[in-house]
């Protein structure tokens, strides 16, 4: 097995025996990148120097004898939208494209904490806005199961860049599905963690109400990892909640028993794949011979969740790209006649279509006359979504389903359509609009080779609950032991030969 | 068409994004769609339900009143497309 196939867990572990130096598995990633992202495109931004002078620092340190942080010598591959001091941070916006954040975002100083590489900066949806990548302002990420197909988004980039094997380890931003349905069309696992769990401090505002940063591994307990490193408190996010981190990893291998397993109709409904059924109901099925209970439960209003997202979403997105006012930081546009020209002029020529939508409609729900019958109505109906989600927990420990009702889909396949790329978060958003934890495993494969990803959903603060069922289920199978074959189905390079793209 | 061009023109305005006479053509059709698409939430009773902007129950966090380490100045305006001195440059706003 070639370094750059192995979990963050066992890099560490090869670190330990002095089987590997943080240098050696740098430069194998380093590789990676070179040779295989001209063709996937997960990368905006990667500093191949910076990195390798890392991991030689990581390598000196335990020559020395000195403590190492937890993630000593691990790459950690960074979603645009994290701002990272003195490393350009775009968003995959026209409008940020020079800028420079003068401060790490929390997460990032955790991740330096722990002695982490600072692995490059992903691919996204311009400002997170999107389900497929397609929305960059700079380049095309592709899926690298399938060069043709799109890998998912908004964090399509970290999510292509840990299932091309180029980190083993990625963050990204949640607002509606944006790590869990990349996570899925890329055979990966992505954990959106509990609103209020992660500190949002540094992280580039969409929707304030409903963005979390979670991870991207190739398995769970890579995922509970990086996620022990990221959760608690940090007082300069004030809705990040004061409680204590469970140890995650510690106690990921002792299942949960007695398991209620809840399995919503709703999420069975029309547009759902029929091979994307056929690998849930299989999984559905591992739980059963596991001894969970299986029971049906329903979620009645979450045929209302896309509509209630796409108006608080877009409202506060209206309010929090206010500040794209090419004064204090970003583009400004050339020329103009007078202030209030400059504002609309820099904000026309700096945004994207997907952006200015969204600010238009969020706008629009927020107008006179129309704020009572838009935003409030969608307020109201977030709190039914919320109460059907607490009388589901009632009854059972998790909720099973679907992450994406298909498997990838082509690129340019939706791009002209924003209601149909809008309905393929429509298993995903819920989660968001509750305020609860999320997760999506690799489950199997469509005829097409395509991967299938399960999402688990469970109570807010359920995380290590969350994670010890997802292990559950990944011991009883070897989806998350698949790797994308190289080189990729669909690239120009070919059959047989290995040196695509270099 | 459940917008009207004129509409989409005075929701730009607020916004503050300039478009160009055929993109308000393609976004009061698009616009149009994602709004009629919404509107099923009017089927809804809501009359007795309370709106949930926020899902934890946390209201007012404060902090004690300290001056804390913050931005030199440099750095604030590191990113300044227009830097005059310690200050941002903006277009007149009065003639």
């Amino acid at each position: 097995m070639e370094l750059i196939d192995r979990t963050a867990y066992e890099l560490l572990d090869l670190q330990r025996r002095g089987e590997a130096t943080a240098e050696e598995i740098v430069q194998a990633f380093c590789n990676a990148v070179a040779t295989r992202d001209p063709l996937i495109r997960a990368f905006l931004h990667f500093d191949r120097d910076t990195a390798l002078e890392q991991a030689r620092a990581i390598d000196l340190k335990r020559r020395a004898g000195q403590p190492l942080g937890r993630l000593a010598g691990i790459p950690v591959a960074i979603k645009d939208v994290l701002c990272t001091r003195g490393v350009p941070t775009t968003c995959a916006s026209k409008i940020l494209r020079n800028f420079v954040p003068p401060y790490d975002a929390h997460v990032i100083a955790r991740l330096k904490e722990e002695d982490a590489v600072l692995f490059g900066k992903t691919n996204m949806d311009e400002f997170a806005m999107g389900s497929s990548t397609e929305n960059s302002a700079y380049q095309i990420t592709r899926n690298p199961w399938d060069l043709e197909r799109i890998p998912g988004g908004s964090s399509g980039g970290s999510a292509a860049a840990v299932a091309a094997c180029e980190v083993p380890l990625a963050l990204g931003s949640d607002t509606g599905g944006s790590i869990r349905q990349p996570a899925s069309l890329c055979g990966i696992v992505g954990l959106k963690p509990t609103y209020g769990r992660v500190s949002r401090f540094g992280l580039v505002a969409f929707a304030s109400s409903l963005d979390q940063i979670g991870p991207f591994a190739h398995d769970v307990r890579d995922t509970a990892l990086l996620t022990e490193v990221i959760a608690g408190h940090d007082p300069r996010d004030s809705t990040s909640v004061d409680r204590p981190v469970p140890p995650y990893v510690a106690k990921l291998d002792e299942p949960v028993r007695p398991l209620t397993v809840g399995v919503a109709r709703e999420h069975f409904a029309e547009g759902l794949d029929a091979d994307v059924e056929r690998c849930i109901r299989q999984a559905i099925e591992v739980f059963r011979c596991l001894g969970a209970e299986v029971r049906e439960i329903r979620l009645p209003h979450s045929d209302f969740a896309v509509a209630v997202y796409y108006l608080v979403a877009t409202a506060e997105a209206s309010s929090n790209l206010a500040r794209y006012d090419g004064v204090h930081y970003g583009y400004r546009a050339e020329r103009y006649d007078s202030m209030i020209h400059m504002y609309s002029r820099t904000r026309g020529e700096g945004f994207g279509k997907e952006v200015k939508r969204r600010i238009m409609l969020g706008t629009y729900a927020l107008s006179s006359g129309y704020y009572e019958a838009y935003y409030l109505k969608a307020l109201k109906v977030r709190r039914l979504i919320k109460e059907d989600f607490d009388r589901a927990f009632a009854e059972c420990d998790v909720v099973l389903g679907p992450t994406s009702p298909t498997a990838a889909f082509r690129v340019g396949e939706k791009i002209d359509n924003p209601l149909a790329m809008y309905l393929s978060d429509i298993y995903t958003i819920s989660c968001n609009l509750a305020g609860i934890a999320g997760i999506s495993v690799p489950c199997g494969f469509t005829k097409q080779g395509l991967p299938v990803g399960l999402q688990i959903l469970a109570p807010p603060f359920a995380e290590e609950k969350l994670l010890r069922v997802a292990r559950m289920y990944e011991r009883e199978t070897d989806w998350h032991l698949r790797r994308a074959p190289w080189p990729p189905r669909g690239s120009p390079a070919g059959n047989g030969h290995t040196a695509a793209g270099t | 068409m459940a917008l009207t061009e004129d509409q989409v023109r005075w929701v730009a305005h607020l916004a503050r994004l300039e478009f160009a006479p055929e993109e308000i053509e393609l976004f009061t059709a698009q616009l149009s769609q994602i709004v009629d698409y919404v509107n099923q939430l009017q089927k809804l009773d809501t009359e007795k339900v309370e709106p949930l902007a926020h899902c934890l129950p946390i209201s007012n966090v404060f902090r004690p009143d300290e001056v804390q380490p913050s931005l030199t100045v440099d750095e604030a305006l590191a990113n300044a497309p227009d830097r005059r001195g310690a200050y941002y440059g903006v277009p007149a706003v009065l003639d």
